[in-house]
């Protein structure tokens, strides 16, 4: 009846090797909440959140204590608030941010995503409104989370909101500059975002979703590490196998978790993230996994490989083990949330040119990334273009979190704390490429995007 | 509804018998027990039925952390789904 290997093999994934529930999302549908007036629509979509997410926290308590697995984050995604702040005409949506922060107060959760435009094609009114106002909005709040869409493989990309978007992530820097640029790190400018991703700061409730959704993002980068550490020196074929495996047990956890969780709730479960998403704790670093396989630190030659081995083998694993499977769903790189990338930083074998290598062949993009504070606004921009095309053109979700670290150079850092960790500033080219970006318009869809 | 109670320490008399006395107070039926000591230190594995338990799940818990303090033995109680769905297709 019982094999007790298996259950010191579980027990020791999450006591020893950091197996856990990333976060339990719920995603809340936000469209019976617009009006022409801005505080009835802020009065409605308080009232909701609060009524929709009350026992998110409890639930997620409760399954942690009865399964003994850690639920590290209890999160909340919306609709993107353009579209739904659009209809009270307002100049400004800041007050809908302010909303958005005391609903995640009110209900105990840590973040709330969905101060979100999705601009790709080009701007609604709203759209313009909300993407002007999120310097202001990430500084005043706490919990609050945005993120734009410039691009996607059908639409191709919008330029005009690449340049724009270069502009604001410096805005952003500035305006909490002296708080560590905290603001930067919950904005996020994505290409091909998904609908339903459950984890910050890029997580909103998409247009198709339902009323409400409970979205699972597992984590388990020790796990992995701690597999591979059994197979020193074997083949890749033994490698991709024994990632397939664990990712599968991983995953597993996931859908026990969510189907538990929707069901207590009483809201549809939508999908797990089988995302091995890192944290600065010790031994829970991608990185440190790319150097068990063999790389002597993490960006030199073989790096890009590992890591495109690593990204397939945890997607082909999890599949098996959820009935739904989307979000992000592969290897997180976020650079400041990684103990491993951070030495490799340290060590000068990790660049941001060898980073957007890896962004082609693994999940987010260019991510928790500190870069000098002087770096000119359209330089961001043509970064943001470059992760974009990478997206576009490979029909994958791609994305761009920097921090502008204001008065900071190469070799200083910027300290986010728990986390969010800290991040080195990493060197940025002195090329300029403002005559590419000044030039504005949209850059078309690939020929493939014309799947009929 | 079952759970599984690992217990995990330094071998000394009364374990079992300590666990085991919470668990008939709580009416929980002892389904199966596997156990080995590996020189002084002592690892079971107790599979145990909850649906007639006289508690909630949490003061179940509570019980049993609370004896394990009093034995100096790290035990563990956690439904048992978790580790089906993670070891069975």
């Amino acid at each position: 009846m019982i094999d007790s290997n298996e259950i010191i093999e579980t027990i020791n994934m999450i006591e020893k090797q950091k197996l856990d529930i990333r976060t339990i999302t719920m995603g809340i549908s936000l469209y019976d909440c617009c009006s022409d007036d801005g505080n009835t629509a802020r009065r409605k979509i308080y009232d909701k959140i609060c009524r929709c997410a009350k026992n998110l926290v409890k639930v997620g308590n409760d399954i942690e204590a009865e399964y003994g697995i850690p639920i590290i984050n209890k999160r909340i995604s919306v609709t993107p608030i353009s579209s739904i702040a659009e209809s009270s005409g307002e100049k400004n949506y800041v007050e809908y941010a302010k909303t958005l922060d005391s609903a995640a107060k009110a209900v105990g959760v840590n973040f709330i995503g969905g101060f979100t435009a999705l601009v790709h094609k080009g701007y609604t009114k709203g759209d313009y409104t909300l993407i002007d106002s999120i310097p202001e909005a990430l500084n005043v709040t706490d919990r609050v989370c945005s993120s734009v869409n410039v691009a996607t493989t059908r639409a191709g990309i919008n330029m005009d909101a690449v340049a724009k978007l270069g502009e604001i992530i410096k805005r952003t820097a500035n305006v909490s500059a002296g708080k560590d640029e905290l603001a930067c790190t919950k904005l996020v400018v994505f290409a091909n975002a998904p609908e339903d991703n459950p984890f910050m700061a890029g997580a909103f409730h998409g247009v198709g979703e339902p009323e409400c959704v409970i979205n699972v993002g597992v984590s388990g980068p020790g796990t992995v590490k701690a597999a591979l550490e059994t197979a020193a020196g074997a083949n890749f074929d033994t490698v991709a196998d024994i990632i397939k495996k664990t990712a599968f047990k991983i995953t597993r956890i996931g859908q026990l978790v969510a189907l538990e969780a929707s069901k207590r709730l009483n809201v549809p479960f939508g999908i797990v993230d089988l995302s091995l998403a890192p944290t600065n704790a010790v031994g829970d670093s991608i990185a440190h996994i790319l150097e068990e396989m063999g790389i002597e630190s993490c960006g030199a030659p073989g790096t890009t490989a590992a890591l495109a081995l690593l990204n397939d083998a945890v997607k082909k694993g999890g599949i098996m083990a959820s009935s739904h499977v989307g979000g992000l769903s592969g290897a997180f790189i976020p650079v400041s949330e990684d103990s491993g990338m951070i030495e490799a930083v340290e060590r000068g074998s990790l660049s941001l040119e060898k980073l957007e290598a890896m962004t082609c062949v693994c999940s987010v993009g260019l991510d928790m990334i500190a870069i000098p504070g002087d770096t000119p606004a359209e330089t961001i921009s043509a970064m943001i273009a470059d992760e974009a095309s990478i997206g576009v053109i490979n029909n994958k979700t791609t994305a761009v979190r920097i921090i502008p670290a204001i008065g900071k150079k190469v070799g200083d850092y910027v300290e986010f704390g728990g986390l969010l960790g800290r991040a080195p500033v990493m060197a940025v080219s002195n090329f300029s490429s403002s005559k590419f970006i000044k030039r504005g318009g949209r850059i078309p869809a690939p020929i493939h995007s014309l799947k009929n | 509804m079952k759970a599984v109670i690992t217990a995990v320490g330094c071998d000394r008399i009364g374990i079992i018998a300590g666990i085991s006395k919470v668990l008939a107070e709580k009416n929980v039926n002892i389904m199966d027990i596997t156990q080995t000591i590996m020189q002084e230190y002592f690892t079971m594995t107790m599979l145990v039925d909850i649906s007639k338990a006289s508690v909630q799940f949490n003061e179940l818990k509570e019980s049993i952390e609370e004896e394990g303090r009093e034995l100096k033995i790290s035990i563990l109680i956690q439904r048992e789904e978790i580790f089906k769905s993670m070891h069975r297709i």
